[in-house]
């Protein structure tokens, strides 16, 4: 369903994200790690083809990003980071208004904004403006808007963030009802989440892939679980780093 | 080209009803149309002495459109990208399946969309003219259509200025300083001026980049094809400048 293939990308001779390889499969939801300033962003803005890679392709079920990007982009769904909307829409507005960019007729979209109120739980803040809703409200709008044409492939960067204990629990769930028929990519920075949701760890540092596996067999690795066995790899590459 | 004129469309009517409904969502086209209103009646029935005149015709009102379009139109398409810059809903625009040049499109008709229903609520003036004599109402309506014609070419260059800042302030001021070359380039001091320099065929050629040099013709009733064809050339060279300054956000985004 998603397959990144050596993508690469360098900002002002900077490299952020390196020949980054990987595939996805149905029903497979990936915990996407990496310090800040890994190259995790950068991998998921190309991903989603909100920019271009320097070199490689992304393949969303059989569409390349690159050379058949509108298709590819029709079978994916991305939540942005900090989940930007615009503030003078209501929800509903926002919407109607990513139902017309998918090209979804009106009569689809009148049941796609029902569902996607339910799966979100944003049915009580519908007519409120945008900039007068929560932080967690409005990225549970952000999830609606890329759940809106249910799409095969969701590439949500830090999907929980600024939600509160009962929100996040209410994410997981909607995100693991997905998963059976979608691949997942998530970004996070509370590595206690990556259990519960996922069924896939990748690491990445300096823009490499440095670990491919289950959540279960990455917290194997160290006494400590997955957050000990993510400091210990990104340590280690640091320490190779200094070394060189 | 089925699909990508499908694509164009679908992109540009999304983009528009949002830009359009964004307009009205705050007090900015409300704003707008009330300043621009109240400053066309003060230039025209004040610095023009409309009554002073004795003349049952808009030329005195029209004479103010290009330098209230100058002044104006960038303050109505300077948020059109800077905004998406600021609040990053670029990142959500660009990863939707959507046309480039159709967002630019629809968001530049949203903007001339609130320009033309200024231009419509002037119609109090065509009332009193009509009122106080009998004004040429063909020649009215040739001048009303290349007015709201310059007026796309003036929010063309705006939106294109606004894609290439995050801050709707220097969007407004590099679409004013643009917008100015293009209008002063046909004043007839600076004309003067160039052609005794260099020459009566240098000021001649810089004034065929004017937005007065063509209006000036429609002020007085003539439809001509080569303002139609300037207006109709400068907005679609600037939309198209645009779309290439949005594509390359996309292309070299940090």
């Amino acid at each position: 369903m998603l397959e990144l293939k050596q993508l690469s990308k360098s900002f002002g001779g900077r490299t952020a994200v390196d020949s980054m390889s990987f595939s996805l499969v149905k029903g497979e939801v990936l915990g996407f790690l990496g310090q800040n300033g890994a190259g995790k962003s950068t991998t998921m803005r190309m991903a989603a083809g909100v920019i271009e890679p320097d070199s490689g392709d992304v393949i969303v079920s059989g569409h390349s990003i690159v050379s058949d990007r509108r298709e590819a982009q029709r079978r994916l769904g991305f939540l942005p980071e900090g989940a930007p909307l615009y503030p003078d829409m209501t929800p509903l507005d926002f919407l109607n208004f990513l139902c017309a960019a998918h090209r979804i007729s009106r009569k689809d979209c009148r049941s796609a904004v029902e569902r996607v109120i339910a799966d979100a739980r944003i049915g009580d803040v519908m007519s409120k403006r945008v900039s007068t809703l929560s932080k967690g409200y409005r990225r549970r709008v952000g999830l609606a808007g890329a759940l809106i044409h249910d799409p095969d492939v969701l590439i949500l960067d830090e999907p929980t963030d600024g939600l509160d204990p009962i929100q996040k629990r209410a994410v997981r769930a909607l995100i693991s009802r997905m998963a059976k028929d979608k691949a997942i990519v998530i970004s996070t920075h509370t590595l206690e989440e990556v259990p519960a949701m996922c069924n896939r760890v990748i690491i990445i540092d300096q823009g490499k892939l440095i670990a491919d596996s289950s959540p279960e067999e990455m917290a194997k690795r160290r006494e400590g679980g997955l957050e000990e066995a993510f400091i210990d790899l990104v340590s280690k590459q640091e320490a190779v780093r200094n070394e060189g | 080209m089925k699909v990508e004129l499908h694509d164009i469309l679908t992109s540009l009517r999304a983009s528009y009803l949002r830009e359009l409904r964004a307009y009205f969502a705050t007090p900015l086209a409300y704003v707008f149309v009330a300043i621009f209103l109240m400053l066309v009646g003060v230039f025209t029935w004040e610095a023009s002495r409309f009554f002073d005149t004795g003349l049952a015709d808009l030329q005195p009102f029209f004479y103010w459109h290009p330098w209230l379009y100058m002044i104006f139109l960038p303050a109505l398409s300077m948020r059109l990208w800077a905004d998406e810059i600021a609040y990053s809903t670029s990142e959500l625009l660009f990863s939707l399946p959507v046309s480039l040049f159709g967002l630019a499109t629809g968001k530049l008709l949203a903007a001339w969309s609130v320009a033309a229903l200024s231009l419509l609520l002037t119609f109090p003036m065509w009332i009193t003219v009509n009122y106080l004599g009998a004004p040429d109402n063909g020649a009215i309506a040739i001048t009303y259509l290349t007015s709201l014609l310059m007026a796309g070419a003036y929010l063309s260059i705006g939106a294109a200025m606004s894609s290439l800042f995050s801050s709707q302030v220097l969007a407004y001021i590099a679409g004013i300083l643009v917008a100015f070359v293009f209008t002063a380039a046909g004043w007839p001091m600076l004309v003067g001026a160039i052609s005794g320099l260099l020459g009566a065929a240098a000021g001649d050629l810089v004034a065929q980049f004017s937005f007065l040099t063509y209006f000036e013709t429609a002020q007085r009733g003539v439809l001509e094809l080569r303002a139609l064809l300037f207006f109709g050339g400068v907005t679609l060279t600037w939309l198209a400048l645009n779309t290439i300054w949005v594509a390359n956000k996309r292309a070299f985004a940090g």
